[in-house]
């Protein structure tokens, strides 16, 4: 039994909904200028003073002047940009990218901006004052000549934090709702008072201090002007309704996110300032509510009892949130855009789950988080459910409901492994049975933790490249010298020289990630999220500076079924069966097994023979190039490369494949994944925290792809590897249970920073109250077997092959793409075509 | 000899099944039947030899002889989606009773393991090899085709007076929960009438649990060329979801059981 008594039963949409949504979609979205200019306005005027202070007054600065607008019929405020689902920039971690593709942003295939020639005069002036201080520049610079060759040569890539903040955090929102930014600033001001000057850390504490009290002040400030501008606008309104409405708005906006909220809209309000504050400090993604159902509860509850609300004006409310959350956007460079396609900010909310006490508090608010889900169809949050031995099966019916509508929302996540998988990570038992979710999959605990998820790609195929070139890619050393690859007489040689390649690529990646690290807590430590985020008060430090109580970093690998496969092919068909040598298999991985080249490979190719000519000493003119690349280009295409590659695609073609619910190629699998999981859990970063892998690609598993040669499963060169810990694409033929058996064979708890499981259904799977019941029983079954998430695509292939055709009537079509949905028209078609590729499950 | 190790004739395994049987199964299609039904949609399970069928181009050998033990260990692979939604092993085909020993041996050991169990079938057999099988069998789906002996062995190729005769017994037996299924193929069984009279000898039963109407479709045509034979339905429509839904409400009342369409 829960804790609480719920009702599941539906609630009717509001007309305001529609007409909200309809608002916010209307234009292309745009890109201000605004944020750009304040701040630097504001770090012109404090180059004196401490970092941490400056931080605080650049906060204040935009908070008091950034250009504010109540949209039509909203009834929760706070809108970062005037243009709806526009977005600022934020120079102070880079800007370069942006100038660069001035040009291009508007037109791009993924996520474009429209960008006024005002607004690129602004920002270039704006701009002209960060050259050198940013932050990527300061991680670059401290970053090693190894890391940035491993880095250019895409074996992984950081860009995330690299370019932009790092968000990727849930906030103590139950605290600004309790007590309002008055109390926080009450808590600093005590902590302040009981420091005293000859404290060694007094100097760094009470700075930061200072600056939680002056971000506090900031966002009040900011309500304020809203609550100001909400009382201009109710006594012009002529729509006395509306009028009503404004004044309530106004109300709201006086009393907080200064106060404690005394109602549910209060606390509706409220929520949203904090939601909305933190990613104008800041331009992180993945700002994640978490647990929503369970802090808003206390002020539903107490409203309903008391009986000054209705179910429905609440719904409403929450639906409106729910429409808000798509309005906040970001602008990344194009090659990041491809990676997180579909204009997402991953703000992963999540309900259902245990207490503390591990006892069930599935409420009331659970399943109208589900409603307002089903109510707006939209991509934002990022609707993750918690799933556990005791959920509520009503729960979960009405979770599938949601799947059903095709919308792929929800996330399932499984308590029985992310719970002790996080305390194997070090969390006490109660902070552990409280997790939420960050972004794509990430667990961990909110207002404790500073959990750097999403970190980094690392592409786990690349190592395996670099055994065959012997470190070499494109004419230099990348990786380490393993040895030439045909000299390999056992399997366990030719793994080993894996490991190796992979442990030298993963210290490197440690050494990047940590390098940008130490970047954000020199250059951009944030005083308003940090005040929400324990312990950094007590700490006297940020959350960049080790302030929170756990600390972790979770870079992802993905290729893992690409790998597993790979080396299965390779250990079957050279070592056991002796039907291909390690030298022709070299060969035709070089040769994209006979299939052609695009001219990257054809210069590579090229080059390398040269290289090899000139250490012959012989001369290397334009005519000996012309010559060489010439008769490469014929060899690649000779009908000898071409049958020898069609000879092994079959031979590959032949042996078993991971996600088929075969034992051996399973765990082997298994041992696989480890080459990333366990090596990387050994290292520790800047916040003295450790590192954890993730297996999830978000959607990089095509534009780094695209950057990968042919592999030894069969895959094509610059093809798209495998999606999450998900078989590689069409290669689980035997139904969704042997996929979900084969995947569930991975060590989901060593990988605690998420694992990501994707499966494609047509919508009759679903059908009737049994198809609900039976999809509740596949993924009830899956995660009994300890896999750790769920995500569901409920199209049919015709319905995305029409959407191709014609976007237009289409614009709503939402999909699960990995770790979060997205408008299936607004992403590229590459990615596109991948999503339709995915093998069809069920029929 | 254990039953184990007993041997039998079956052309596929099909696991996430979702409508033959309560719950998620795992479906095991023998080979070899006595009925040569028109519509048939496995036509490669008729006959009991193995062999070859065009699929895609390219063709594929039909049709492998396992031991129980051999099928048992693939039906073990999702038992936990059984046990979470109620499923089990379904053996269908072809027609199983064709193969009364494997199929005996193939219930047995799926009780040895666990599992809940289900036959689709004509029942088109002596009714000794049934009451062999009934102690192992928890759902007998049956399919009743047609009232009319004469019209059914014009589609199917066999009267109809065996299977009524041992849908009857079956029933009365109590030993397994009966539901009655009935594949509604237009030119044959498509009317009001017809499908009035399967329900009223349905409600006739003792013990029945359900009756579905499993609406014609075309899945197996391409079969037919794959095995060089010639598809007989080539011009037959499937029956259109108003009219599917005209049928169900006469099984409704003519019955008074719950009815469904599809499985």
């Amino acid at each position: 039994m829960g804790l609480y008594t719920f009702d599941s039963s539906d609630i009717p949409k509001s007309d305001r909904i529609p007409k909200l949504i309809e608002d916010l979609f209307e234009k292309m979205p745009v890109i201000e200028s605004a944020r750009a200019v304040l701040i630097t306005e504001s770090y012109q005027a404090t180059e004196h003073e401490p970092m941490i202070i400056r931080r605080a007054k650049a906060f204040d600065h935009i908070l008091r002047n950034i250009p504010i607008i109540i949209r039509d019929e909203e009834l929760i405020v706070g809108s970062t940009t005037i243009a709806p689902r526009g977005c600022q920039t934020y120079p102070e971690f880079s800007y370069e990218w942006l100038e660069s593709e001035f040009d291009t942003v508007e037109t791009r295939s993924a996520d474009p901006f429209y960008i006024s020639e005002q607004t690129k005069k602004e920002l270039k002036k704006a701009n002209s004052y960060w050259k050198g201080k940013t932050t990527s520049e300061l991680a670059r610079s401290y970053m090693e000549k190894e890391t940035l060759i491993a880095m250019e040569h895409n074996v992984f890539t950081p860009g995330n934090y690299y370019y932009n903040g790092v968000g990727h955090v849930t906030v103590q929102y139950e605290k600004v709702l309790a007590i309002g930014y008055e109390g926080i600033k009450r808590q600093a001001k005590q902590e302040l008072d009981n420091c005293r000057v000859s404290d060694g850390n007094y100097i760094e504490k009470s700075r930061l201090l200072q600056a939680m009290m002056i971000s506090c002040d900031a966002a009040i400030a900011y309500a304020n002007r809203y609550a100001k501008l909400a009382e201009e606008q109710a006594k012009t309104c002529k729509d006395r309704r509306r009028a009503a409405e404004l004044t309530r708005i106004a109300q709201n906006c006086r009393r907080v996110p200064m106060q404690g909220a005394t109602s549910f809209y209060e606390a509706c309000q409220s929520f949203w300032f904090v939601q909305q504050l933190i990613q104008i400090e800041s331009s992180g993604h993945s700002i994640s509510p978490g647990r929503f159902d369970q802090y808003m509860y206390p002020y539903y509850e107490k409203d309903r009892n008391q009986g000054k609300i209705t179910r429905e004006f609440a719904q409403e409310l929450i639906d409106c949130i729910w429409v808000k959350l798509n309005d906040l956007n970001k602008c990344r460079d194009e090659a990041s855009a491809e990676g997180f396609a579909g204009y997402s900010l991953f703000q992963n909310l999540i309900s259902g789950g245990q207490n503390a006490e591990g006892i069930d508090v599935t409420n009331d608010l659970s399943f109208m988080t589900i409603n307002a889900t089903m109510h707006v169809q939209l991509p934002q949050p990022s609707f993750s459910v918690r799933v556990w031995n005791g959920s509520p099966h009503e729960f979960l019916i009405k979770a599938a409901e949601l799947t059903r509508t095709g919308v792929g929302l929800p996330a399932y996540y499984n308590d029985e492994v992310i719970i002790p998988s996080l305390l194997n990570r070090g969390l006490t038992l109660q902070d552990a049975r409280e997790y939420n979710i960050i972004g794509c999959v990430e667990p961990q605990k909110s207002g404790k933790t500073e959990g750097w998820h999403d970190a980094a790609f690392f592409n786990m195929c690349r190592p395996l490249e670099l055994v065959f070139s012997n470190g070499m890619d494109k004419g230099v050393q990348v990786g380490i010298k393993t040895g030439p690859v045909e000299e390999m007489t056992t399997f366990q040689q030719f793994f080993h020289a894996y490991q190796a390649q992979m442990d030298y690529m993963i210290e490197l990646l440690v050494n990047a990630d940590n390098a940008i690290d130490v970047a954000h807590a020199k250059r951009c430590p944030l005083p308003f999220l940090s005040s929400m985020v324990d312990d950094c008060m007590g700490r006297g430090k940020t959350v960049q500076e080790g302030g929170a109580i756990y600390n972790f970093t979770g870079p992802q690998g993905f290729g893992v079924a690409n790998m597993a496969d790979s080396l299965y092919a390779i250990k079957k068909l050279v070592f056991e069966e002796e039907k291909v040598t390690l030298s022709e298999y070299k060969e035709a991985l070089r040769l994209n097994y006979g299939k052609g080249l695009d001219v990257e490979d054809l210069t590579d190719l090229t080059s390398d023979v040269l290289k090899g000519l000139k250490e012959e000493g012989q001369p290397v003119g334009e005519s000996e190039v012309a010559a060489v690349l010439k008769s490469v280009l014929e060899i690649s295409e000779s009908d000898a490369v071409k049958e020898q590659g069609e000879r092994l695609l079959k031979l590959i073609n032949g042996i078993p494949k991971f996600g088929n619910d075969i034992r051996e190629v399973d765990e082997f699998a298994r041992e696989v994944a480890y080459t990333y999981t366990r090596t990387l859990e050994k290292f520790k970063n800047p916040r003295g925290g450790s590192y954890q892998a993730g297996l999830y690609p978000v959607s990089a598993n095509v534009p780094l792809g695209a950057q990968t040669g042919a592999t030894p499963d069969g895959r094509l060169a610059r093809t798209p590897v495998a999606d999450g810990v998900s078989p590689a694409a069409g290669k689980d033929t035997h139904g969704p249970t042997a996929a979900a058996n084969s995947v569930a064979k991975l060590d989901h708890f060593i990988a605690s920073n998420g694992t990501l499981f994707n499966q494609k259904f047509h919508p009759s799977v679903l059908s009737g109250k049994e198809g609900l019941e039976k999809f509740v029983a596949l993924i009830r079954a899956y995660f009994d077997q300890k896999g750790s998430h769920m995500q569901f695509n409920v199209v049919d292939k015709e319905t995305l092959l029409d959407a191709q055709k014609n976007p237009d009537q289409y614009r709503h079509l939402v999909v699960r793409v990995a770790g979060y949905s997205a408008l299936f028209t607004t992403l590229s078609r590459s990615l596109q075509d991948d999503i339709i590729n995915r093998t069809e499950q069920g029929f | 000899m254990d039953i184990m190790e007993q041997k039998g004739r079956i052309f596929d395994i099909q696991r996430f099944s979702l409508h033959d049987g309560d719950g998620i199964r795992t479906i095991v299609f023998l080979k070899g039947c006595s009925l040569r039904c028109r519509w048939c949609c496995n036509p490669e399970s008729q006959e009991y030899k193995i062999q070859p069928m065009v699929v895609q181009g390219e063709e594929q050998i039909i049709g492998e002889d396992r031991t129980v033990r051999e099928v048992m260990e693939i039906v073990e692979r999702d038992r936990p989606y059984y046990n979470r939604s109620g499923g089990g092993m379904t053996l269908s085909g072809g027609e199983s009773l064709c193969q009364p020993e494997f199929t005996k041996a193939l219930f047995m050991g799926a009780k040895e393991y666990g599992f809940h169990t289900a036959l689709e079938s004509t029942a088109y057999s002596s009714y000794e090899v049934i009451e062999g099988i009934l102690p192992y069998l928890d759902q007998y789906l049956m399919d009743i085709k047609h009232m009319d002996s004469s019209k059914h062995k014009e589609f199917t190729g066999v009267p109809n007076e065996l299977i009524h005769e041992n849908a009857r017994r079956i029933a009365s037996s109590g030993l397994s929960q009966l539901s009655i299924r009935i594949p509604v193929v237009p030119t044959f069984n498509d009317t009001v009438e017809e499908i009035r009279d399967i329900a009223i000898f349905a409600k006739s039963l003792k013990g029945i649990k359900r009756i579905h109407l499993l609406p014609y479709h075309r899945l197996g045509q391409d079969k037919y060329q794959g095995l060089g034979r010639t598809y007989l339905m080539d011009h037959i429509q499937p029956p259109t979801a108003e009219h599917m839904h005209r049928l169900l409400e006469t099984a409704e009342q003519a019955s008074g059981l719950p009815c469904q369409i599809g499985g």
